[in-house]
């Protein structure tokens, strides 16, 4: 995969909106995405996260403009962007191997008639770069949560995007499967340079990962540094009650992340 | 076709066969159940049992509005009923209203009650009884060859859709991502299981269609561990079966399509019996 250099290039958006059904979901969120580095995108559930993330993913209409940026502050028209999920809702049984899942992505071939020797060693690339090459033969349904992840993340950077999004990816999977997770997020960072955007909910992780931050609560409340987005006013009066609430919440998803479990709603309304 | 019945005699010098009818009778279940099976592995995977169930059901409410609106062919009737039943079904399903399986009793029991009613006005039901166990004694050589080239079409189709398909299974919003129309793929995945039910329809039965569709794919699902293998168990299964229920059905008297689907079942128990040793 191609690194790219550039110093500025960006997802810029500038006042973007979404309103569904009558309610204001997001109001005038201007933010940039900088390429080669890690955006962390915090608030309560209702913030309106999933939904911002819907909106890049070019999921939901949307007022204000989301733009591609390089470095010289030109528009770029093509954002490829790669997408892992907060959860998969498929049927655990289902007799599909974590190969033939990734080869219906890269390939035309119908993989019930299997799988081509090119394709294989294009899914074994992209499973060793996420250090999951030995997961290429298991049934999609017998991973746990973290090794699922992993394989989307393989799935989401093969090719190489402009935007990685990473939604929520840290509920429901252990602390050494995390760390291990962003340990690759922040490798992939530094090779390929792309821009990359990560909703979370676990605050300690952020400070410890983010090169920067945004508080969202409809629109975007204070952004920068972590250090400096924690110490803010708006910060403390929206964590002050909820922080240990929220550090806690991730020790009770530590049980195996389940991809039945949905909690896509949780958003509120139909975001 | 000659050519084909001597072959037929050569190859399988069975008493069975030596009747044209059976030989008719052999071939549409050599055509029938391959796509069947095929279609059958992503209905059981996306848990689609019972809209496929509601589906065959709506033959009858097919049938009647052919005969209500002067439709001469009954095969049209169901064909174009089915598809729009489907493709409603698909659209309520992707707006996510009301749960999926709500909305699909009530269509499935609607459309039953609408086909009977019209179809058994002045206590002429009797007439259509066929189409609830099915004939495949009853196929004639025309008959295959729309077999034929539904079987062609209907496999090319789902090898240019199944990619895209388990993607969106998966998760629709990373199958977007990769460049699939989700909600396309979803709806043509429907209206070809229509159109492969409604096709099998008369030949096995509005009663059966559903048994031949699902329990093969879920045999295969309980013996496969990946998309290939899967297909060929559900695949082999459902021919199998097919060939094994109708020379019994010969032999017993009795209808083909329901000897078909109890071969079919004591294989879904035969697979879960075999399940733990293979996975």
């Amino acid at each position: 995969m191609p690194t790219q250099s550039c110093s500025l290039c960006r997802i810029a958006l500038d006042k973007v909106s979404v309103v569904r059904g009558g309610q204001t979901l997001l109001q005038d969120v201007s933010m940039h995405i900088h390429c080669g580095q890690l955006t962390v995108l915090i608030g309560q559930n209702g913030a309106g996260k999933t939904t911002l993330i819907r909106a890049l993913l070019g999921e939901l209409p949307h007022g204000g403009s989301i733009r591609h940026v390089d470095e010289h502050g030109r528009a770029v028209p093509r954002l490829r962007t790669g997408y892992v999920p907060q959860h998969l809702d498929f049927d655990k049984e289902m007799p599909v191997t974590v190969e033939d899942f990734m080869a219906s992505a890269f390939s035309r071939r119908p993989v019930w008639t299997g799988v081509s020797r090119r394709t294989r060693e294009k899914v074994l690339a992209a499973l060793t770069e996420v250090n999951a090459a030995e997961l290429l033969k298991r049934p999609l349904g017998r991973c746990s949560g973290g090794e699922l992840q992993r394989v989307l993340l393989a799935l989401a950077i093969s090719p190489a995007p402009d935007l990685l999004v990473l939604d929520e990816p840290v509920s429901g999977v252990d602390q050494n499967g995390l760390k291990m997770f962003l340990d690759t997020v922040v490798r992939l960072k530094e090779q390929h340079h792309m821009a990359i955007l990560l909703v979370s909910h676990d605050l300690n992780l952020v400070r410890q990962y983010a090169d920067h931050v945004a508080l969202l609560d409809k629109s975007v409340l204070v952004q920068g540094p972590p250090d400096r987005v924690f110490a803010s006013p708006e910060f403390q009066q929206i964590f002050a009650v909820g922080a240990s609430n929220l550090v806690s919440a991730r020790h009770h998803g530590v049980e195996r992340w389940s991809p039945r479990v949905s909690a896509d709603n949780q958003e509120g309304g139909d975001a | 076709m000659e050519l084909l019945y001597s072959l037929m005699d050569t190859l399988l010098p069975l008493e069975a066969l030596s009747f044209t009818f059976m030989k008719n009778a052999f071939l549409a279940i050599l055509l029938l159940t391959p796509l069947l099976g095929l279609l059958g592995t992503m209905a059981v995977n996306q848990q689609m049992a019972f809209f496929s169930d509601a589906l065959g059901h709506s033959a009858l409410t097919g049938i009647g509005l052919g005969i209500v609106l002067g439709v001469s062919s009954d095969l049209l009737a169901m064909l174009v009923f089915g598809v729009v039943w489907a493709l409603l079904i698909c659209r309520i399903k992707q707006t996510g209203a009301a749960s999926t399986d709500t909305v699909i009793s009530v269509f499935s029991s609607t459309s039953v009650a609408a086909g009977l009613l019209i179809l058994s006005r002045g206590g002429s039901f009797a007439k259509y009884s066929t189409l609830l166990v099915g004939d495949v004694l009853a196929v004639t050589p025309s008959d295959l060859l729309y077999l034929l080239i539904a079987l062609i079409a209907g496999v090319l189709l789902w090898a240019a859709m199944y990619n895209h398909l388990l993607l969106g299974s998966v998760n629709p919003s990373l199958a977007r991502t990769r460049g699939v129309r989700t909600r396309l793929v979803e709806c043509l995945f429907v209206v070809l299981v229509a159109v492969a039910v409604m096709l099998a329809i008369k030949w096995v039965g509005v009663m059966l269609i559903n048994a031949l569709l699902i329990l093969p794919a879920a045999a295969g699902r309980n013996l496969a561990r990946s998309s290939r293998s899967h297909a060929a168990w559900s695949v082999g299964i459902a021919l199998v079966c097919g060939v094994a229920g109708l020379l019994s059905a010969y032999a017993w008297d009795t209808s083909a399509g329901s000897a078909i689907v109890l071969y079919a079942a004591a294989c879904y128990f035969l697979s879960l019996a075999a399940r733990r040793f293979v996975k």
